[in-house]
């Protein structure tokens, strides 16, 4: 097989809060032999949230960043669910209304560039799937995850709308009943846990705005996994993760429950599979602590 | 000829009478499906054949009256357009009837939907217009004009939506993403003069558009593809258009992001939450931000990464922005 070659779209948290997941995500992109270009002129996708300040601006800072990954010629990969998503939904309106795509390259052109739609977007999880295969990862896992409960948590930005979203990657995923993640965790040898919350919503974008219904959210997804015996979570989203991982005090006092449970970066638990060492993989930078390994 | 496919399906039907139930429970039935039909056929299957007391509410037939909406394994559907083959397909042979809301059951499948229809009438989803009695000409609206509703009119308030909101479930104040699309229909339409009022009414926190959590459930759940969230995120835009945006920690949250990548390129997180929440609010945040800090999750101040060619950035702000705050 050619080797896999991405323009890797890092978003900001991998910059900020959330180094263990550029950490991992490079780590398990080397033991797969993945080709990772990092577009280092991107900038922040706006969260869906500059969006509702300044819908127009928003389009023109996505365009930018797909730009660069098409003047490298490659797909470009996220490794977060709401950058997947804004970047996803900017492709979709531009390549569907060529009166709004004039308008955001005439922006564009002010700066040298074009925003053609030369460029897939898709998120590192569905490249490992679609294009590497599960199948190959589980014969190089090395270490088996096979004594784990793994609660999966897809998060929203990664599954709905399910439309738009089935356009960025090959395999089919269905909002209601997705199983990537799940095949990831088999693929690892993990045990895959089902709970009533795994499609559902961390409560991340509304943590300052709607504080309580944030926490309930977070505590209802932890609360969930809990239940049904899960040893840990993982996700793809480190928005998912930062919500999960740092907020479960206010969450435990917003459901009147303690909930906690370690939560892992979908890259981390494929690093721990394939005999990465938990240095590489950040494990000690979050704030719940992964006592398992 | 061809033969007509079938499969045999369990169905678990949510039963409960407000009138002489404590609990509700579930009965269990075992039907031959063929791939023709939709749950409304099975409902009524279950209805003629099996236990005529089985309640459900059922009117047009043709996924218009919006009144058989319930939940299939916990999706929100309209009963007369789903057909079962696309139900198995998502989750199998085992499928679970239920109200679209069960807290809201008044007998099996009918829920009262009061609080649907309060905060439907509270976003006027009327046109306001003063119109003289005898007009000399008619009040025409271009192709254009009726574009930027954007299909919102295509909303049957089935409240699929609704009641599929986890921002509503927990906070019963929020209007929901149905109140919301016909809040924009509204103040979109050229000839409407109640916009700014409408404005106002879901710029307020915690009933507002403020307290969307972006889950994009009722942009997936819609059986009219009426896409509610993208006209949250309208409104959002028209009330920054409109001027009357806040100065509130919401307001300020969306706004900062605009800062941010002024700034750096990238989002600052730690100076967008002190932006949000003011120099006194962002205190509340400390004991996290501690523990965040102790792990090497927060970047402080003067080591934040800044984007590659920020100036092209810092010039496409300028020259893009449409808006000010």
């Amino acid at each position: 097989m050619e080797k896999l070659k991405y323009a890797l779209f890092t978003g900001c948290t991998a910059k900020e809060s959330t180094p263990e997941q550029m950490m991992s995500t490079l780590a398990v992109a080397n033991k797969l032999g993945i080709e990772l270009v990092e577009l280092t002129e991107a900038s922040c996708c706006g969260a869906s949230h500059l969006q509702d300040y300044d819908d127009f601006l928003s389009l023109v800072l996505n365009a930018r960043n797909i730009a660069y990954a098409e003047k490298h010629g490659l797909t470009m990969v996220t490794i977060c669910n709401t950058c997947q998503l804004n970047t996803a939904m900017t492709k979709h309106r531009l390549d569907h209304n060529a009166e709004l795509k004039a308008k955001v390259n005439a922006k564009l052109a002010e700066v040298g560039l074009e925003y053609k739609g030369s460029s897939q977007i898709t998120h590192f999880l569905y490249a490992i799937i679609d294009d590497f295969g599960l199948d190959k990862i589980k014969e190089m896992v090395v270490t088996p995850l096979s004594q784990f409960n793994i609660a999966p948590f897809y998060g929203c930005h990664n599954i709905r709308p399910s439309e738009l979203q089935n356009e960025s990657h090959k395999s089919h995923e269905s909002a209601y009943t997705p199983t990537s993640l799940d095949d990831l965790i088999i693929a690892c040898g993990g045990v895959n846990v089902d709970y009533e919350q795994k499609n559902k919503c961390c409560g991340f974008h509304a943590e300052l705005q709607a504080p309580r219904t944030a926490a309930v959210l977070t505590g209802n997804a932890v609360a969930g996994a809990m239940d049904a015996n899960a040893d840990w979570m993982v996700t793809p989203c480190p928005l998912c993760h930062l919500k999960l991982d740092t907020q479960t005090h206010h969450a435990s006092v917003a459901i009147g429950r303690e909930v906690s449970l370690p939560v892992l970066h979908m890259q981390q638990m494929v690093g721990l599979a394939l005999g990465c060492t938990p240095a590489e993989l950040g494990l000690n930078h979050h704030v719940t602590k992964v006592d398992f390994v | 000829m061809d033969t007509i496919k079938s499969q045999q399906v369990t169905f678990k039907v949510f039963r409960f009478n407000e009138e002489t139930d404590y609990l509700p429970y579930y009965n269990t039935y075992v039907l031959d499906v063929t791939h023709e039909e939709v749950v409304l056929d099975i409902l009524n299957r279950i209805k003629w054949d099996h236990d005529g007391s089985l309640s459900y509410r059922r009117s047009c037939r043709h996924g218009i009256c919006g009144v058989c909406a319930i939940k299939a394994n916990g999706k929100g559907i309209l009963a007369c357009k789903t057909r079962l083959f696309d139900l198995i397909e998502t989750f199998g042979s085992e499928i679970t009837l239920e109200p679209l809301s069960v807290k809201r059951a008044i007998k099996d499948l009918i829920i009262d939907k009061k609080d649907f229809w309060d905060k439907h009438a509270a976003v006027q989803p009327y046109l306001v217009s003063d119109i003289e009695e005898h007009p000399a000409s008619e009040h025409l609206v271009s192709p254009h004009d009726a574009e930027k509703l954007l299909e919102a009119d295509y909303c049957i308030q089935c409240g699929a939506c609704h009641y599929s909101c986890p921002a509503l479930e927990i906070n019963e104040q929020y209007f929901g993403p149905a109140a919301f699309a016909a809040a924009y229909r509204f103040s979109a339409d050229v000839r409407d003069e109640a916009s700014v009022e409408r404005l106002h009414t879901v710029n307020e926190e915690a009933q507002g558009v403020w307290d969307c959590v972006k889950c994009m459930e009722c942009a997936e759940v819609c059986p009219k593809e009426v896409n509610p969230i993208e006209k949250i995120t309208k409104l959002h835009n028209m009330v920054f258009e409109a001027g009357i945006a806040k100065n509130n920690v919401a307001t300020r949250h969306a706004v900062g992001f605009a800062h941010s990548i002024a700034k750096h390129g990238l989002l600052d997180e730690g100076e967008l939450v002190r932006y949000s929440e003011g120099n006194i609010g962002v205190l509340k945040h400390v004991p996290v931000a501690i523990k965040m800090f102790t792990k090497g999750k927060i970047v402080l101040p003067w080591n934040m990464p800044k984007a590659d060619k920020l100036d092209e950035i810092q010039k496409l702000i300028k020259s893009s922005s449409t808006v000010k705050f």
